[in-house]
C-alpha cells in the first residue's frame, strides 16, 4: 500500500494496485462537529476527480464529499451510513467512505502527503 | 459594524467556545465537547446558556401601563397575576410577527425578554406605540443567564435559595451576592430552568460558581436542537413577519377573553384565520430513516405538487433521529399525513407529526 495522500478538499486516500480506499480526514470531522448522517456514492458509478462522491452532515449543516482522483466506485462503506457517529470516532481506519478502481495514477501526484497536509489544515483554520 | 461581545465572553473563550456571529454578537456555537454530548448533558444534569444578547427591556408603569400594553399583545394583562409570565408576540395590523417575547408582570411594571435580532426595532416600535409617557430601558448592563435540566434547580437554589419555590412560568427578584437578581422558571430547551437576570459584573462569577457545582456551559448549537425537539418556535426560521400566530400555530398563546373583543394590534386578522382557519399552518415533520431536512426544503405531495417548506430541520440527539418543523397547506397538516421532502434533487418520504418531540418537563405544583 501506499504512503496516505490527501487533498485541499480534507479527504484522504491510500492506494493498493489500482483501488483507492477514500475517506474525510480528522481535520475534517473536527471542524464538522458531530456527524449524523452519511450518503456515498452508488457502487458501480463513476466519479470524477474533484467530483461531489457523497455528503456528509452535522447537527450544524450539510458537506459535500469529494473524491480527489476518477474512476468506478467498487465498494463503499455501509457502516458508516448506518451508524455515522463512526466517522468521529475513526475517521482515518474503519470509517472509510469509498473505493475506486482508478485508471490513471498520476492523479495522486498532485495530492499532498501529511506533513504538507497538517501545515495546510493548521493555515486554513486559523 | 464591530462585533459586540457579552460579559461572559472570557469565559467561553477559557472554556474553548467555537464562536460564531448571530445577531451581531460574538456568541458560542459549541464548546469542546461538541453539540450531541452538550445537548444530552442538559436533558440529564444542567446546561448554562449565555443569552445575554437577548433584550431585557422593562417598562416602568402602572395600571394605565397594564391598559396601554393590550392594545398592543394578545393577552389577558389586568388579570395577569404579578411575577407571572405570558409568552407572546409583537405584531402588525395584519398580524405579521415582528417578534415572540416573554412579558413578566413585576412590581415596576413590566419587563419584557426579546430577541437579540429584533430588540432594537421592538424598543422602536414599543416606543412610538406607548409615546413618552412610560420610561422605558433596554437595559444593556444587566446579562442573562439559563439555567437548564434536571438538575438546574437543585444548582441554583444552593447559590439563591428560594428559586425552586418558583413554578414554571413565574419569577421574582431575589437578594444575592449584594445585588438583587430577576429570576424566572421559564427557559426554551423543553426541561425545568431558570433564567437569571445579574449585572454584568457579577455574570461571570455567577457562572463559575455554577460550573463549579456541576453544571456546564451549552452552546447555540445544542440550544438549537433541544428547542427544536421541544417543537418551540425560533424567530427567523419558525416565525417572521409574513407569519401570524394562528399560521404558527401558536393560537394557545392567545387569551380567549381577548378573541371576542379584539382592540389588539391584528385583532382583526387573528380573529379571521381563528374562525376561517390559516391557508398554511406550522407542523412537525419526521423524515423517514437519517435524512436531514434543513430550513428551505421544499415539501411536496404524492402528486408533485409543492405543498409546503420546512423551517428548521437538524438531527435530535434526544429522540436519535432526524426532525423538522415546516408550514404545510392546511389539508396537509393532519398528523401521519404522509409528504415528500426534496434534499439534494431527489425527493424523501416523510410524514407530518405531533409536537414536540421530545416530551416538556415543566414544573408546575411547588406551590
Amino acid at each position: 500500500m501506499t504512503e496516505v495522500k490527501f487533498s485541499k478538499e480534507h479527504e484522504w486516500i491510500t492506494l493498493e494496485g489500482d483501488v483507492a480506499t477514500i475517506g474525510i480526514t480528522k481535520h475534517a470531522t473536527e471542524m464538522l462537529g458531530d456527524i449524523v448522517f452519511a450518503e456515498l456514492p452508488e457502487k458501480g458509478s463513476n466519479v470524477e476527480k474533484d467530483g461531489t462522491a457523497g455528503v456528509v452532515e452535522s447537527t450544524k449543516a450539510a458537506s459535500d464529499v469529494y473524491t480527489p482522483v476518477s474512476g468506478e466506485v467498487v465498494d463503499t462503506n455501509q457502516s458508516i451510513v448506518d451508524d455515522p457517529a463512526k466517522i468521529n470516532e475513526d475517521p482515518e481506519g474503519g470509517a472509510w467512505f469509498f473505493k475506486l478502481k482508478i485508471k490513471d495514477t498520476s492523479e495522486l501526484d498532485t495530492l499532498m502527503n501529511k506533513e504538507e497536509y497538517d501545515k495546510f489544515a493548521k493555515e486554513t483554520s486559523s | 459594524m464591530e462585533i459586540k461581545k457579552t460579559s461572559l465572553n472570557k469565559l467561553h473563550q477559557n472554556n474553548n467556545a467555537k464562536f460564531v456571529e448571530f445577531a451581531g454578537y460574538e456568541m458560542p456555537i459549541q464548546y469542546s465537547k461538541g453539540i450531541i454530548e452538550e445537548h444530552k448533558f442538559t436533558r440529564s444534569h444542567s446546561g448554562i446558556f449565555d443569552v445575554s444578547h437577548m433584550g431585557q427591556l422593562f417598562i416602568y408603569g402602572d395600571e394605565s401601563l397594564t391598559e396601554e400594553l393590550e392594545k398592543i399583545f394578545p393577552l389577558d394583562l389586568k388579570n395577569l397575576k404579578q411575577n407571572c409570565s405570558k409568552y407572546s408576540f409583537l405584531m402588525n395590523e395584519d398580524a405579521g410577527i415582528y417578534d415572540d417575547l416573554i412579558i413578566t408582570k413585576i412590581k415596576e411594571g413590566y419587563l419584557i425578554i426579546l430577541n437579540a435580532a429584533c430588540k432594537d426595532k421592538d424598543f422602536e416600535i414599543l416606543s412610538n406605540l406607548l409615546g413618552s409617557k412610560f420610561k422605558m430601558n433596554l437595559d444593556n448592563n444587566r446579562s442573562l443567564i439559563a439555567i437548564q435540566g434536571p438538575k438546574s434547580v437543585e444548582i441554583l437554589n444552593s447559590v439563591i435559595n428560594g428559586v425552586d419555590q418558583l413554578n414554571f412560568m413565574t419569577g421574582n427578584w431575589f437578594d444575592s451576592d449584594n445585588q438583587r437578581l430577576f429570576v424566572t422558571r421559564s427557559g426554551y430547551t423543553g426541561e425545568d430552568g431558570f433564567e437569571i437576570s445579574i449585572s454584568n459584573e457579577k455574570a461571570e462569577k455567577f457562572v463559575e460558581n455554577l460550573i463549579g457545582k456541576g453544571a456546564q456551559l451549552i452552546g447555540l448549537g445544542a440550544r438549537d436542537t433541544l428547542r427544536l425537539e421541544a417543537g418551540l418556535c425560533l424567530y427567523g426560521h419558525e416565525l417572521d413577519i409574513n407569519k401570524t400566530p394562528v399560521e404558527a400555530n401558536l393560537r394557545w398563546a392567545i387569551s380567549k377573553s381577548r378573541l371576542s373583543n379584539g382592540g389588539f394590534i391584528g385583532s382583526k386578522k387573528i380573529m379571521n384565520q381563528m374562525q376561517d382557519g390559516a391557508k398554511q399552518i406550522r407542523v412537525g415533520i419526521k423524515p423517514e430513516g437519517r435524512l436531514i431536512a434543513r430550513e428551505k426544503t421544499k415539501i411536496f405531495n404524492d402528486t408533485d405538487k409543492q405543498i409546503g417548506e420546512i423551517t428548521s430541520g437538524t438531527f435530535g440527539p434526544s429522540v436519535n433521529g432526524p426532525i423538522a418543523m415546516g408550514y404545510v397547506d392546511k389539508e396537509f397538516s393532519k398528523v401521519d399525513t404522509k409528504i415528500l421532502l426534496e434534499v439534494r434533487g431527489k425527493k424523501h418520504p416523510a410524514s407530518v407529526c405531533g409536537l414536540p418531540f421530545y416530551k416538556k418537563n415543566y414544573v408546575k405544583g411547588v406551590n
